[in-house]
């Protein structure tokens, strides 16, 4: 997948590859034509109270039938073999249509913790990798929705020697729909990531009222829940890095989309609406707004590509990528959004305008994976910026 | 699955390894070592290794655009002069490509190479004091010299801002040759020969102390009609593509990380660890992130072009680049604390380089001002960014279909 025409030593091709291949757009416009037709947000406006706030016949389209839940799994382990920059892909579409999908919760950063313990194709760590990569089952990192990549892992679980769970993680985004929970646990030996099923006995499951309607939260409270060591104290806190890693990579992606639909959404809006015998968007004050945004979507997109592509081919720049990435779109889809209700006037204040579902996802994006301040204190050690004594 | 795709096709002694040996030839040769300068770079331009994706006889050979970083980088590695691009900067990225599009065979073959090898130094006489961003509006006239159909022309005016005009043997000029016009009709775009008697060039002191810019006064300064580019009239078209050269060339550019702006602050931050404080700290990674955005974004809109998909993503590029100069340099001066109280030098010099990232954190703060200015000021460039990328409606305008002669000045 990452095969390249020009010879590395040409500076003018070395380094990311920011554009989007032929594959890529094909796989974009599959998946934009799958959620056009089956996810308009007047439905999703409904769809968010309902007790169903996924559709699942949208998700065996999307993850199972399309094959996107297993772009980031080699073929060899039931994936399809693709890489970051595919998935990127589909979750600029995903945010796009703020489509209420576990794709960046099970496809993206639980496939990744499983790959980072040595799934294998015989075992029982390949055999879930593999339900998740087919789109049959789904899965949840039981930690909180706010932990950034480099935040210590302080567990809340312990585990028993036998592998029983108990404790309480607060805030787990997708988890009350997931099958399996991922669950970083204080061991025996030290730290481990344990599989168990959301059914088992002594898990409990509590929704919570979520800021962004459609990724629902929940905590998840374990009374000797029976569980599965995945990966062992050598493994466990780097397979959860990775994982946290590649989720907050291309969350930045989600967030492109999520900002894109918010200004392409308020021009075509403001070129509409007249006010004062003129269209709104006429006026020189907003058209200076949305050019803003537009400028900030321009890095915003090459700074999601660069970390999708770093993700893609393994790069030592990774952590830099992807902390630059973060702290970047977060802002940037957060301000469009915030933009997209206001110049939209009383209407965008409106239930019933889906503006707000893009609001309430960018916010919580925002906060998703670490704040764009933890990102950029992170580089502040990844760049030899540091901070001032004392 | 190739992800980078050429545009052009080239024939394979102009890709990669056909370029270096061409320059392997050059260097055989012409050895750098004993070669004059101008005689290495006017055998540089005759080998078509000047701009490579300039048509051959030109100083080019037709090839992709992106593949000219591999022969700067090999004739940079055997210590080859190169034609110091910040002092021919006007020439090399507006008045060559207008001249290429534009130009007749005999003015391409006279005009490219010693603007190339910088032997003649351009300028641009387009803004005058009655018209900057509405620069459709210029006062300046050109007057036919009778009706002979090769008749030359005599220009009258005043042009203001002009950078380099000090060192400059040619200008592109934009004058009016139809007052009767509306504005954006009326024009024609001229090569204009700096050392016409009729040409004053007067310093203009700027806020940093130097004297970039001019003042230009033109009196009866004779222009024969051979140094016409483009017809009669269509001076305005020609100079778009004048302009968006202009804001590709201050905004495009391949940098590496901390390349620009951003590495001044950070190096000043790395090596003075007694001047951080935390405000500034979170400051400095805000703005750290922001540049190396841009930064990815150049990066990829020079992606874009090589495969041969402009994308109107430049103009945003310079928006950018602009307001991180100046916010990256501002902090820059706070953070020297007492230091950044002093300036090196005010005196009135009139420099041979446009100087962006040189001299004192003072000086980089107020020259950083002008880059939100020059080349479209940042309003202008987001009402295009607006109106043309975007697509939402023009301001109703006055201006448009009223001869020239007649509006407000
Ligand atoms: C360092 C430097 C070097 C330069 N070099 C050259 C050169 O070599 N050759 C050359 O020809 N010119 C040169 N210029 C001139 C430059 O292109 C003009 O200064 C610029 O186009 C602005 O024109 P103006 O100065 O007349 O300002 P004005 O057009 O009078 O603008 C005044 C203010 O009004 C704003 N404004 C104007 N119109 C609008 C609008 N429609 N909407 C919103 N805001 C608006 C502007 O943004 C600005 O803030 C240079 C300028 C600088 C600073």
């Amino acid at each position: 997948m990452t095969e390249r025409t020009a010879e590395p030593e040409n500076p003018e091709q070395a380094g990311p590859d920011l554009l989007y291949s032929e594959a890529e757009e094909d796989l974009r416009a599959a998946v934009r034509s799958l959620l056009a037709a089956r996810c308009d947000p007047a439905d999703l406006v409904l769809r968010t109270e309902s007790a169903e706030p996924y559709d699942p016949a949208l998700w065996k389209s999307l993850g199972a039938d399309m094959g996107a839940a297993g772009l980031l799994v080699p073929e060899e382990l039931g994936g399809q073999g693709a890489s970051a920059r595919e998935a990127a892909v589909v979750l600029e579409e995903l945010g796009r249509a703020v489509a209420p999908a576990p794709y960046l919760t099970s496809a993206v950063i639980a496939a990744e913790a499983l790959l980072g313990s040595g799934a294998a194709a015989d075992g029982e760590t390949g055999r879930l990798l593999a339900g998740l990569a087919a789109g049959r089952n789904t899965a949840a990192l039981a930690l909180p929705w706010s932990t950034a990549p480099g935040a210590p892992l302080a567990t809340t679980v312990r585990a028993a020697a036998d592998g029983a769970l108990t404790g309480r993680v607060t805030g787990v985004a997708d988890a009350a729909h997931a099958d399996v929970l991922l669950v970083p646990a204080a061991g025996p030996d030290g730290p481990g990531l344990y599989a168990v099923d959301r059914e088992a006995a002594g898990v409990t499951v509590t929704p919570r009222v979520p800021l962004d309607l459609t990724r629902p939260l929940a905590d998840a409270a374990l009374d000797g829940a029976p569980a599965r060591l995945v990966a062992g104290p050598d493994e466990a806190e780097a397979a959860v890095r990775r994982a946290l890693l590649a989720g907050a990579g291309l969350l930045a992606s989600e967030q492109l989309g999520i900002a894109e639909w918010c200004l392409a959404e308020t021009v075509r809006y403001l070129r509409e609406r007249h006010q004062f015998n003129r269209p709104v968007g006429s006026f020189q004050a907003l058209k200076h707004r949305l050019a803003r945004i537009w400028l900030e979507l321009v890095s915003a997109r090459a700074a999601a590509r660069a970390a999708a592509d770093a993700l893609a081919t393994g790069s030592q720049d990774g952590p830099v990528a992807v902390a630059v990435a973060q702290a970047y779109c977060s802002p940037v889809a957060v301000h469009a959004a915030e933009e997209c209700v206001q110049l939209h006037g009383g209407i965008g204040m409106t239930w019933e305008h889906p503006a707000h579902l893009y609001l309430k996802r960018a916010k919580a994006d925002a906060t998703a994976l670490g704040t764009a301040g933890r990102h950029r204190e992170a580089l502040a050690g990844l760049v030899d910026l540091p901070a001032p004594a004392g | 699955m190739p992800r980078t795709t050429e545009s052009a096709q080239h024939p394979a002694d102009t890709d990669t390894a056909g370029l270096r040996s061409r320059v392997r030839d050059l260097l055989a040769a012409h050895d750098p070592a004993t070669t004059p300068r101008d005689t290495f770079l006017r055998a540089r331009f005759d080998a078509g290794l000047a701009w490579v994706h300039f048509p051959e006889g030109l100083g080019g050979l037709g090839a992709p655009r992106a593949l000219q970083s591999v022969v700067d980088a090999e004739l940079e590695a055997a210590g080859a002069p190169d034609n110091d691009p910040r002092r021919i900067g006007i020439g090399l990225g507006m008045a060559a490509p207008t001249i290429l599009k534009y130009g007749t065979e005999e003015q391409k073959q006279r005009f490219l190479r010693p603007l190339w090898t910088g032997e003649e130094v351009w300028c641009q006489l387009f803004s005058e004091p009655g018209a900057g961003s509405d620069l459709a509006a210029l006062a300046t006239r050109a007057v036919r010299d009778g009706d002979s159909e090769d008749a030359g022309w005599t220009v009258d005016g005043q042009k203001v801002w002009t950078s380099q005009a000090h060192l400059a043997r040619w200008a592109i000029l934009i004058a009016r040759t139809d007052p009767d016009a509306p504005k954006h009709r009326g024009i024609s775009y001229f090569v204009c020969d700096m050392t016409d008697p009729g040409v004053e060039v007067r310093p203009l002191r700027q806020i940093t102390g130097e004297a970039e810019f001019n003042e230009v006064f033109l009196t009866g300064v004779r222009i024969p009609d051979s140094h016409r580019l483009g017809a009669v009239g269509e001076g305005w078209k020609v100079a778009q593509t004048t302009l968006n050269n202009e804001r590709v060339a201050i905004g495009g550019g391949r940098i590496p990380r901390e390349g620009g702006m951003i590495g001044k602050a950070a190096a000043t931050w790395r090596e003075r660890p007694e001047l951080r404080t935390h405000d500034l700290h979170q400051r400095l990674l805000g703005l750290w992130v922001e540049a190396e955005a841009a930064r990815l974004a150049a990066v990829r809109l020079g992606q874009q072009l090589t495969a041969g998909h402009p994308g109107p993503e430049g103009a945003g590029i310079k928006l950018a680049f602009a307001r991180l100069a100046q916010e990256i340099s501002g902090l820059e001066v706070e953070l020297l604390a007492d230091e950044g109280l002093t300036y090196q030098d005010w005196t009135m010099t009139r420099p041979q380089h446009v100087n962006f990232t040189g001299r004192d954190a003072g000086y980089r703060y107020l020259r950083a001002k002008g880059n939100s200015i020059e080349g479209g000021t940042s309003e202008v460039l987001l009402n295009i960014v607006a109106e043309r990328v975007l697509g939402l409606p023009a301001e109703p305008r006055t201006d448009k279909d009223v001869p020239w002669k007649e509006l407000a000045r």
